[in-house]
């Protein structure tokens, strides 16, 4: 014990009395709130006169769970939602960050301008591009008409629905990827490419044995970061197609908060938000076994 | 110095393809900013030149039948507040826990469950939430949604003065000590000033992400503690959308994302990246 270093102020009341009040906050608002969302998830609430009745379901929750088309369908939209998304803004983001990074004049500005959608609320973010996607008077339809092709109810029509809101999401977020990578690029060192340079390597090689390899660990973390918000997604959906048409751009949130909220299914809803907060989980481990193998590997 | 033609070319290309991406970026804010300034029947028609009217924002801002007003005050309240809450919890809790002595599996399991708390949607704990905040009588409160934005935004801020408070240098913290300096001193006199930069990034992240937060203050709020998202949102649901009136809340509503833009860019780029470069 005695070899340990003293560090500083390592007396137990203070240790205790800064620690407390993250834990409380953290103890009642995120694990007391969890434990009543699993006691529920076996109950079938309905009020009565002002009173709440809870009538012990056992597992019939979790059972009616494989039943029920639209949670399925949120679980899939999710999932397309959440690999397309994140993977069309990983990839814009890293060819804007490695165009950005090598100009020399207004990479201050080009910064700021793609800061802005990060800064813009997710609810009028979608106010915006159901302004710009509308049928009649949207900018969009009204580009693609000067171009001689004809209006499309993009987000009224199933086909078009889920991919206008995974675009409406690139354009929301491919900045933040940008700025990560951009971040990443500069911080890396110059004498593996000046070697690279010698040594008579094209773009293509540089980028390819240089520059992904170096930036591995970045784009890792920078896509288990997408992936958790892009599984969250709520907002834009709401506002731009509430799940609809059909269940078209059905997600997960937004499957909660209907059997939740909208029906009043709080025993069926609970059950339902602990099948995606496990599911969640099983992704976090994955994500963090995958950085663990490639901060290995680099 | 000349610069080769080849690479004077590849320069143009860059800026050519960076400039189109900032179009893509902007254009469709100004155009809907720029709605907000129309009447109806020029944005229905699709007119390129129109007259700017201000009776949009006037309506938005001052007429009986909107609380838009009041919803900015609320959003402007709960994002200080929890900001300010949260910074303070946060700070000392990473202080905490990466310099004092603790055992090795408080730390990880604070921390693994702060991670894991992150990703949950939302949404997920809204229900509980609610049913808490009505449990002790504070449904519908402001406080009930300060509360629950502190919390959100407490992983984020754990994480980044993490990053801040462990490249404090010990030996500082150390010759503080034995300068006979208790832990409030300590923390105020040498930390804080040391970390203040990290403090600034949480603080403006912090604030953005409580501001732009939507799916839980759409459920725990009523009419008169509605937050500016909440009151946008009702714009869309309306049988008949007044898309000029929510195009002018949706140009208010970024104000403080652009002024906090121009002043504090610095920072919210160190937030952002901080965690992930590091």
């Amino acid at each position: 014990m005695a070899a340990v270093p003293r560090r500083s102020g390592d007396d137990r009341m203070w240790r205790w009395a800064i620690f407390s009040p993250a834990l409380l906050l953290m103890l009642a608002l995120s694990v007391l709130p969890l434990a009543n969302l699993l006691l529920t998830s076996f109950y079938d609430v309905t009020w009565a006169h002002g009173q709440a009745v809870w009538t012990p379901l056992g597992l019939a929750n979790y059972a009616a769970l494989s039943d029920d088309a639209l949670f399925r369908a949120g679980l899939v939209n999710t999932v397309i939602f959440a690999v397309c998304a994140v993977g069309g803004q990983m990839m814009l983001g890293f060819l804007l960050a490695l165009l950005c990074c090598r100009v020399t004049r207004g990479q201050v500005l080009y910064r700021t301008v793609f800061i802005l959608p990060i800064l813009i609320p997710g609810i009028v973010v979608g106010a915006i591009w159901k302004l710009m996607l509308n049928y009649d008077f949207g900018l969009v339809n009204q580009a693609i008409g000067l171009l001689g092709f004809a209006a499309q109810d993009w987000l009224g029509t199933p086909q078009t629905a889920l991919a206008s809101v995974i675009l409406v999401d690139i354009w929301h977020w491919t900045p933040f990827c940008f700025l990560l990578f951009l971040a990443g690029l500069e911080s890396l060192p110059q004498d593996v490419y000046e070697a690279a340079r010698i040594d008579g390597a094209s773009i293509w090689q540089e980028l390819r044995y240089v520059t992904l390899p170096l930036m591995l660990p970045t784009i890792m973390v920078t896509f288990v970061f997408r992936l958790m918000v892009a599984f969250k997604v709520f907002d834009e959906v709401y506002l731009l197609t509430g799940g609809g048409p059909g269940t078209a751009t059905e997600v997960l949130s937004f499957t909660i908060y209907q059997r939740f909220f909208t029906e009043n299914r709080v025993g069926y809803g609970a059950a339902m938000s602990v099948v995606v907060i496990f599911l969640v989980s099983v992704l976090l481990v994955i994500g963090l076994s995958a950085r663990k193998r490639a901060a290995v590997a680099a | 110095m000349r610069m080769p033609a080849a690479f004077r070319r590849r320069g143009v290309a860059n800026h050519a393809a960076l400039i189109a991406a900032s179009a893509i970026v902007v254009v469709p804010v100004v155009w809907v900013v720029a709605a907000g300034f129309r009447t109806q029947i020029s944005l229905l028609m699709g007119a390129f030149w129109f007259t700017p009217i201000l009776a949009n924002f006037n309506e938005v801002l001052f007429s009986k039948t909107s609380d838009f007003l009041v919803n900015y005050r609320n959003s402007l309240v709960v994002g200080l507040t929890s900001t300010a809450l949260c910074l303070v919890t946060a700070t000392l809790a990473a202080w905490s826990l990466h310099r004092m002595r603790w055992p090795g599996w408080v730390v990880h399991v604070f921390l693994g469950w702060a991670l894991v708390f992150h990703m949950i949607p939302p949404i997920a704990l809204a229900g509980a939430w609610f049913t808490m905040a009505r449990a002790v009588g504070l449904d519908s409160t402001l406080l009930s949604l300060v509360l629950a934005h502190t919390v959100l935004n407490l992983p984020m801020a754990l994480w980044l003065m993490g990053v801040y408070v462990r490249d404090v240098p010990v030996e500082l913290e150390e010759a503080a000590r034995l300068d006979g300096a208790s832990t409030p001193t300590l923390l105020w006199r040498i930390v804080v000033p040391i970390i203040a930069p990290g403090l600034a990034a949480a603080a403006v992240l912090s604030f953005v992400f409580s501001w732009n937060e939507f799916a839980v203050a759409l459920n725990l709020t009523i009419k008169a503690t509605a937050t500016v998202p909440v009151a946008i949102a009702k714009f869309a649901q309306d049988y008949e959308i007044r898309y000029t009136q929510m195009a002018a809340s949706a140009a208010l509503s970024i104000l403080p994302a652009l002024v906090l833009l121009l002043i504090a860019q610095r920072y919210i780029v160190k937030g952002l990246t901080q965690g992930a470069v590091k």
